[in-house]
């Protein structure tokens, strides 16, 4: 009978690393998959309120955003704390809504102009005055597919 | 020859987890996960200069007024009320369910459902007319706009169970659209006005 003899020191063989890439490959991948890029820097401290009867905003491509709030810290120094309007990359008034929404239209094909949607970014704590502002200037340019960004909760707080 | 039978030897793969994980990082900071989220809306046109403004011929009875003013406090119909009962009052207001006198006149019309049958809807005519001050909160203007929204889905959902047997949601495409014109979300937004002088 073959005696199976244990030997004084017997080492843990490493563990194999060769199936590391392909997880980290396909936490990649999902990544990917899942995610957009970002694609502007925000500007402004945006708290989005809450709601519960919150669509999904469908085609990214149709949709220009309009963020309102409080400057971010880093630019309170320059820019105070009363609340501003982003269109792109930098603080604009209410009458320079007209012209961004003119090229925002002209980026997209001649068919789907009539779909943009518009979303409006606005911080919760802030005043309607502002919104109301923003508000009639995309009237005047005719852009009236709107949508106030929300979150998702499930009833009252 | 002895060069023949000598193996190549394996590429060394033990850098490729840390390329792999580069990128991955490179990915995470440079893309985001949320998707948008909002409650859709569409304004009105903005009216025309030449054109004469008519007056609006709506009764009383059709109109259901939603004030809210600077302090955020909500005023449905002359009366002051909680954020709570708004969604129910404007149930009561787009269904009339006991054909109440002060609560607005429905019409009934009659809509071609896909399967070749007729179905009447007594539509209202009632429109929720939804007033703010410029200091108002957005939070509470957007939490009115979204339990008045969630009135009108409530209806809707109520109406395609009782008719269809299934939720609106779960209603193919063109029976939504008739529901939906069964049910209009009529929400009107007032011109601006500034009375609290709060900005």
């Amino acid at each position: 009978m073959a005696v199976m003899k244990k030997k004084g020191k017997k080492e843990v063989p490493a563990i194999s690393t060769a199936s590391l890439p392909d997880v980290v490959f396909m936490l990649l991948f999902f990544f990917m998959t899942v995610t957009t890029m970002r694609d502007q820097e925000v500007l402004v401290q945006t708290k989005l309120p809450s709601a519960t009867e919150v669509q999904k905003l469908e085609k990214k491509t149709l949709v220009s955003y309009i963020y309102i709030g409080q400057p971010t810290k880093s630019m309170q120094a320059k820019w105070g704390t009363s609340p501003r309007i982003q269109l792109n990359d930098s603080y604009r008034t209410p009458q320079d809504v007209l012209e961004f929404v003119a090229s925002e239209r002209d980026k997209m094909n001649e068919n789907e102009r009539a779909q943009m949607t518009i979303c409006l970014k606005a911080d919760e704590n802030i005043r309607m005055g502002i919104i109301t502002d923003v508000k009639q200037e995309l009237r005047r340019a005719n852009a009236l597919k709107i949508s106030y960004a929300a979150s998702k909760t499930l009833g009252y707080e | 020859m002895p060069t023949d039978k000598r193996k190549i030897p394996e590429v060394n793969a033990s850098s490729q987890a840390d390329i792999a994980f580069m990128l991955l990082i490179f990915f995470l900071v440079a893309t985001s996960m949320n998707t948008d989220t909002g409650i859709p809306r569409v304004l009105p046109a903005m009216p025309d200069e030449n054109q004469k403004t008519e007056d609006m011929d709506v009764r009383e009875r059709n109109l259901l007024l939603v004030f809210i003013n600077t302090y955020d406090q909500i005023m449905v119909g002359g009366k002051p009320m909680d954020i709570t009962q708004v969604k129910d009052k404007a149930k009561e207001f787009i269904l009339n369910p006991a054909n109440d006198e002060k609560l607005p006149e429905s019409e009934d019309t009659e809509f071609d459902l896909p399967d070749g049958t007729k179905w009447v809807y007594p539509v209202s005519k009632g429109v929720i007319s939804l007033q703010n001050d410029r200091g108002t909160s957005y939070s509470a203007y957007l939490q009115v706009q979204n339990e008045l929204m969630r009135a009108f889905n409530e209806v809707r959902n109520e109406v395609a169970r009782a008719k269809f047997q299934v939720d609106f949601a779960e209603l193919p495409e063109d029976v939504r659209n008739i529901v939906q014109k069964a049910i209009p979300l009529k929400i009107s937004e007032s011109e601006p006005r500034n009375v609290g002088g709060k900005k």
